[in-house]
């Protein structure tokens, strides 16, 4: 494995069963992922890209082949041990934004580290600092539900990002959310990449995620089809412009 | 990590107050159910001790042989000396001698000359002396309808429907007319105490209660008595322990070839009491059974559709880095601490109806107002000590067992299931 790799994926096959015949979700798929990339997974519906960002995220295994991460072969983990990788190394943010309801945004941003079993203070200054870098201070006594779209989406990436995570996984980050926020968002995680070299990893088939990619990974019928780096990415002023005009 | 868990079930009203109030209500039922049927089936057997068999019950040979009659020709003598002999003997039963009579109740107009009368079960028993404990075990005082309790030899209490058909006022003088023991005529005058109501139809129809001093000295029974009854202290009738006491009293008298000797008869051999209680524990049980299996499917479900519902949440925190079994954990915990605050709940309340209906009981006297029977116009809940615990098999087990078994749940999906639900 390359030094600088910290995803390596080789030969990688998952099949699913249904019924008495087996889906074949992933095909002989080979990756490698460098620190600080800000990469997606991009292609139509059922082409795999959940499927192989779940397996980077230790949510499933594959059927054949490897996938290390962190140097840890997801195959090979136990369910603690991907809990651990989940818990110190990786972060997570989801279409639906799945915070927790009953919890205020501090404490669902504070949740990660007390799994961690961070110190108190520490803790507190961790989260008020992730609060901060999606400007939600603010909102710290909120609960989920006083939250705009855009909002909630900025907590879970305060949520992903407060343990310092290696990698953020992010699965539709902007299908609930209207482009001005899509942009907010994004500028948010491009933001993030660059000041703490966090890995971003994006599945998405909006445009507007597409845009930010400084690689984009096509996949199709559960293969990779193309593997591009975009030294120049094509989000611009622009484009954020043009899609908030669009969106008003 | 365990304030953050508390904090949120406190919070969401779903996880906690609804589910502490289904299982307290549940729980509630199961022991109010068990309570009252104790107290149900229990109350035509307690009705007989109290007022017939006692716990135990002696007589002589001859009288027990003819007891339906009444036969006071027959009764003990030398009752005084019995008594001391079990006393000793027995002394974890209270002993009491009593004697069963019937007459004729007339009361006299200003002139003396008979204005009302009618037929009277008598019931004489140890009323006046201090350490006598019959007025607590018929529970006469609660019981007092007018006037008051007897506090001289000579005074007499009249059941209350009994005194409005003899129009007599507590106060007033009435005369017995029945026959001594010897088969000659007695007659005496009593003044009414007061009058009660016995809660029992066939005697609240025409009985009195008398002191037992006064009827030996009427009846000329002097040292005599139709019976001696004993009681456990604790007021349980204990079935096997009064068989034993029972067979081992009956054992002196075997070679015995005296008619007059006395006899003893538990509970359960007396007037098919036996088959009855057997009766009334079966049906008693398997009423409970079927109510308890009831109440455990409610709350099963409870506990299963309560953490079914959170499968999100699960799948959110698996993601996040939490491990399986501290989800899991988590989630028997939750359930372990509304199981136990519900059935602590749940308890309390049932047993304070319980006790309620203990007490004071349900008057069902319009129901049998025209029975013959020895039966309690009043029926009451009991609590004994499995009302305490019963509660707690749904409670806490049947909650436990609906959150442990949607618990697997998270065992038995791969975490990507459960993060694809959370999406949904």
């Amino acid at each position: 494995m390359d030094d600088s790799a910290i995803i390596e994926i080789r030969g990688l096959c998952k099949r699913f069963p249904i019924g008495n015949k087996q889906f074949t979700a992933l095909s002989e798929v080979n990756l490698t992922i460098e620190k600080g990339e800000f990469c997606g997974l991009i292609g139509p519906s059922g082409s795999g890209k959940t499927t192989l960002l779940n397996i980077i995220g230790s949510l499933d295994v594959p059927t054949e082949g490897s996938a290390i991460v962190l140097g840890q072969s997801i195959l090979q983990l136990t369910h603690f041990q991907a809990s651990q990788l989940r818990n110190k190394s990786l972060g997570f943010i989801f279409q639906t934004y799945n915070l927790l309801p009953v919890y205020t945004v501090y404490e669902n941003v504070e949740f990660p580290l007390l799994l961690l079993k961070t110190p108190a203070a520490k803790r507190r200054k961790m989260v008020l600092a992730a609060l901060e870098a999606v400007d939600l201070a603010d909102k710290a006594k909120s609960k989920p539900a006083q939250l705009s779209g855009g909002e909630s989406q900025r907590v879970a990436i305060a949520r992903a990002m407060v343990k310092d995570p290696a990698i953020v996984l992010a699965d539709e980050p902007t299908a609930n959310l209207d482009a001005k926020n899509s942009h907010r968002i994004l500028q948010t995680m491009v933001k993030l990449n660059r000041d703490l070299n966090t890995t971003f990893i994006f599945a998405s088939h909006d445009e507007k995620v597409i845009g930010y990619l400084r690689r984009q990974i096509s996949l199709d019928d559960g293969k990779v089809v193309s593997d591009l780096k975009i030294d120049t990415p094509l989000h611009s002023a622009a484009l954020a412009a043009k899609d908030t005009r669009m969106s008003k | 990590m365990i304030v953050f868990l508390i904090k949120g079930l406190l919070r969401d009203r779903s996880r906690s107050l609804f589910p502490v109030i289904t299982v307290t209500i549940g729980v509630m039922l199961t022991v109010f159910l068990h309570a009252w049927l104790k107290g149900e089936m229990g109350d035509i057997a307690r009705s007989n001790a109290n007022f017939t068999t006692g716990h135990v019950r002696i007589m002589s040979r001859a009288y027990a042989e003819n007891k339906s009659q009444i036969p006071n020709d027959l009764a003990l003598l030398g009752v005084e000396d019995l008594l001391g002999q079990l006393r000793l003997q027995y002394p974890d039963l209270q002993w009491v001698k009593r004697i069963r009579f019937g007459g004729l109740l007339d009361v006299p107009d200003s002139r003396g000359e008979t204005s009302t009368q009618g037929p009277a079960i008598g019931l004489a028993i140890d009323l006046l002396s201090e350490e006598s404990s019959e007025v607590q075990t018929l529970n006469i005082e609660a019981s007092l309808v007018r006037g008051q309790l007897p506090s001289m030899s000579g005074e007499v209490l009249v059941s209350d429907e009994f005194a409005e058909k003899l129009k007599l006022q507590p106060g007033g003088t009435l005369t017995l007319i029945g026959s001594t023991m010897h088969g000659s005529m007695a007659m005496q005058n009593f003044v009414m105490a007061g009058t009660v109501k016995f809660g029992i139809n066939a005697m609240d129809r025409g009985a009195f209660l008398a002191d037992i001093t006064d009827i030996q000295q009427t009846l000329d029974m002097d040292d005599g008595a139709g019976e001696i009854l004993g009681y456990f202290q604790d007021g349980i009738y204990h079935d096997s322990l009064s068989l034993k006491i029972e067979e081992d009293f009956n054992r002196q008298y075997t070679h015995s070839g005296d008619e007059y000797a006395p006899v003893m008869f538990a509970l359960r051999n007396q007037d098919g009491l036996g088959e009855y209680l057997d009766l009334a524990n079966y049906i008693s049980f398997i009423a409970a059974s079927i109510f308890v299996g009831a109440m455990s499917i409610v709350l099963w479900n409870v506990g299963l559709i309560g953490s079914l519902r959170r499968y999100g949440e699960m799948g959110l925190r698996l993601a996040i880095g939490e491990d399986k079994r501290h989800v899991y954990g988590s989630v028997i915990i939750e359930s372990l601490i509304i199981g136990i605050i519900g059935s602590v709940f749940g308890t309390l309340l049932g047993l304070a109806v319980a006790y309620y209906f203990q007490v004071h009981g349900l008057d069902i006297g319009s129901m049998v107002k025209n029975s013959s029977m020895m039966m309690s116009n009043i029926i009451r809940a009991e609590i004994t000590p499995v009302t305490f615990i019963i509660g707690f098999i749904p409670g806490i087990l049947s909650t436990l067992l609906g959150a442990a078994l949607a618990g697997l749940g998270i065992y038995k999906r791969s975490t990507a299931q459960l993060f694809k639900e959370l999406e949904t």
